[in-house]
């Protein structure tokens, strides 16, 4: 028997106050000793970085400081000036938008038609929920490659599609204007995830709402919008952060597609730099830390704002069951 | 008297099925999950078979790249991209002879290209990661769900808070610590005699899982509240301690929840390519999908005619079918863990 007990040394003038409370303190103490891994976690991995990375987005840190050349100075709002200046800066954040934009509605959409289909087929649900969420195992860099076979242009085998029933296929891969279509068809893949979080949410609906509906008159779509939309809202509204929050960070696929010190590629394409890869870049390629963690701040400002505009519009769609719960 | 405690409590072979689990969250979908039909009226006829030919359809989109995957590893050079599902001529791309003739090497016999201590970096890694997260979570959450202490409800904020935190906030900070680290543990630091830690060894991969992780501390934490009190309760006055409680009862008890935050721990650090990217420098160390990375730098050329794609498809293969086989094994907690998320909305 492991005893915790030990870690309360008793002092002789504590006797007393532990009759008392005694047993209330040594779980607090034992909670306090529970706890320590994620403390000692978040002083060192979290809190302490994020006051080292708002510091260093003042200064020039960069590769001469780390070596210990230079000293590091602080520049004040430099890099928060070059944020603005920087059009590499405003390409990756238009990037960023326009591919979060194109897969969250794409992926919510297919994923909670499937959901929809699958919560009602009269057999082999499991297998094809087990199919569709296949693709969402594979490996994000698996993905980076399948990119590149299968939207190539000349060879690629959705281009022999295309060509099937007669419509020329772009080069997806090289083309500026297709890379990031490319990306969000090949994120619509990785479907089965959400899929899987709307079936739940589906099956949870109780059977007597529709029933309730329909003799109400209410038709298929009735029954859509009004019933099936606001019982699952909560799920759709989870995805919704989570898809978004993701998209904006978009990072692997994209990299191992286009990026990196290989012969791949001649020139990375600006239509592909997102903007972690390109903060990624900045920070351990070009060694800018200072820059880089300007560009970081800015990620985390940008993904608090949008998340909060979506928690207060949502407020008016999400509905809770049993009460307001937020 | 630990022995008693056992019998009062047959925790050992609470598992999925356990009706007392079924209480959580986690639980009331482990176990009583899986397909019950759902309670919607099904299609009827004709409607049954036109969804399932739709299902068919996209089923076939879902799985046409692992087969395209597949059947490219498994062609020549110069059919890669042929398409064909089925190859024309065969060629065995993964292993071959150790002396191999220049530009037909095989996947296993690439020159500087350790593909087998890849894999099992990638393997010792997540799953001493996944080990790790998975044990320091569960001993976070047990606190939060069983002990009432002053501040608890605005630290267990303070850690859902963290959730929103980019990584990239942390990303470079965090680096230039093991920096620090790597420059004290070296030859001329002031820790030479500690082992080489920091940049350029595993460390950074594995050990931040020593201190919980926030998602994972709230699925734990969640499946803890559903487990009744009274169990602990009587665990103490069998003469219990708290560690000993935790680790008889509720660890065996969480073990659904454990498993869950395992298999996606292990899926984390598999998919994992950034963190070795910054770390690692040797290709001996490199993780599967870094080692990947550097074959189709390598091997891609251009992405046109010349790359040896078949090579790059071989190693893409075999960074895909371990995770296939892990879900095939565990679909179950893949499927249900991730239903489960959706429900703290």
């Amino acid at each position: 028997m492991a005893s915790v007990a030990s870690t309360e040394t008793a002092g002789p003038l504590q006797g007393a106050r532990r009759r008392l409370s005694g047993f209330r303190e040594r779980e607090t103490w034992t909670a306090y000793l529970f706890i320590l891994p994620w403390v000692i976690g978040f002083l060192a991995l979290t809190a302490g970085p994020m006051v080292a990375s708002l510091y260093f987005s003042f200064t020039d840190y960069g590769v001469q400081q780390i070596a210990g050349f230079e000293e590091t100075s602080r520049v004040g709002l430099e890099n928060y000036r070059t944020l603005l200046e920087d059009p590499k800066i405003a390409t990756s954040l238009k990037n960023t938008f326009v591919y979060t934009l194109m897969t969250v509605p794409a992926k919510m959409m297919v994923a909670l038609g499937l959901a929809m289909i699958l919560a009602r087929i009269a057999f082999a649900a499991g297998f094809f929920r087990t199919v569709f969420y296949l693709p969402d195992i594979t490996p994000p860099v698996a993905i980076g490659i399948m990119i590149l076979v299968l939207f190539n242009g000349s060879f690629g085998v959705v281009n022999r599609a295309l060509e099937l029933v007669g419509i020329p296929g772009p080069y997806w891969t090289t083309d500026p204007s297709w890379i990031k279509p490319s990306l969000a068809i090949m994120s619509v893949w990785t479907v089965g995830g959400t899929m899987v979080i709307y079936l739940a949410a589906l099956k949870a609906v109780p059977q007597h709402l529709y029933e309730a509906a329909s003799m109400d008159g209410a038709g298929p779509w009735r029954r859509f919008f009004n019933v099936t939309l606001p019982m699952i809202s909560p799920a759709l509204f989870f995805t919704f952060i989570v898809l978004t929050i993701a998209g904006l960070q978009t990072f692997t696929e994209v990299y191992t597609a286009y990026f990196g010190q290989g012969s791949t590629g001649a020139e990375s394409p600006d239509a592909a730099l997102m903007n972690v890869v390109y903060l990624f870049r900045q920070a351990f390629e070009f060694f800018n830390m200072g820059f880089a963690s300007a560009m970081a701040w800015l990620l985390f400002a940008i993904i608090m704002a949008i998340t909060a505009i979506q928690f207060v519009v949502s407020r008016r769609f999400v509905f809770y069951q049993g009460g307001d719960k937020r | 008297m630990s022995a008693g405690a056992q019998e009062n409590f047959p925790t050992g072979g609470a598992g999925v099925a356990s009706p007392r689990v079924a209480h959580g969250p986690l639980g009331r979908i482990l176990g009583g999950g899986g397909d019950d039909g759902g309670r919607r009226r099904p299609f009827g006829g004709i409607k049954n078979v036109f969804f399932l030919l739709l299902l068919t359809g996209i089923s076939i989109l879902a799985l046409y790249p692992f087969v395209w995957l597949i059947s490219a590893s498994l062609k020549p050079q110069g059919d890669v991209f042929d398409n064909r599902l089925i190859p024309q001529e065969w060629q065995w791309n993964y292993t071959g002879d150790p002396t191999p003739v220049p530009g037909d090497e095989k996947l296993f016999a690439l020159p500087d290209t350790p593909v087998l201590s890849w894999m099992f970096n990638s393997v010792w890694i997540g799953l001493l990661a996944a080990l790790l997260v998975a044990m320091s979570s569960a001993v976070v959450a047990f606190a939060f769900a069983y002990f009432r202490f002053p501040g608890r409800n605005a630290l267990f904020a303070l850690i859902l808070a963290t959730m929103m935190l980019p990584g990239a906030v942390t990303m470079i900070p965090v680096y230039l610590i093991w920096n620090e680290i790597s420059l004290l543990t070296g030859e001329t630091g002031r820790l030479a005699f500690l082992p080489d830690i920091g940049v350029n060894t595993q460390y950074p991969l594995w050990v931040p899982n020593l201190f919980g992780s926030a998602f994972y501390i709230f699925l734990m934490r969640q499946f803890f509240l559903g487990i009744p009190r009274d169990l602990f309760e009587a665990a103490r006055i069998d003469g219990d301690g708290y560690f000993s409680m935790f680790r008889r009862i509720a660890l065996p008890l969480a073990k659904p929840a454990l498993i869950v935050v395992f298999i996606f721990e292990l899926q984390a650090k598999w998919f994992d390519l950034m963190t070795p990217l910054i770390y690692l420098r040797d290709s001996a160390l490199y993780t599967l999908p870094l080692g990947l990375k550097t074959i189709l730098d390598a091997q891609g050329a251009g992405g046109g005619g010349e790359g040896r794609w078949e090579i790059i498809m071989a190693g893409t293969v075999v960074t895909v079918l371990p995770m296939v086989i892990l879900f095939a094994i565990f679909q179950r907690y893949f499927i249900e863990g991730i239903a489960t998320q959706g429900r703290k909305g």
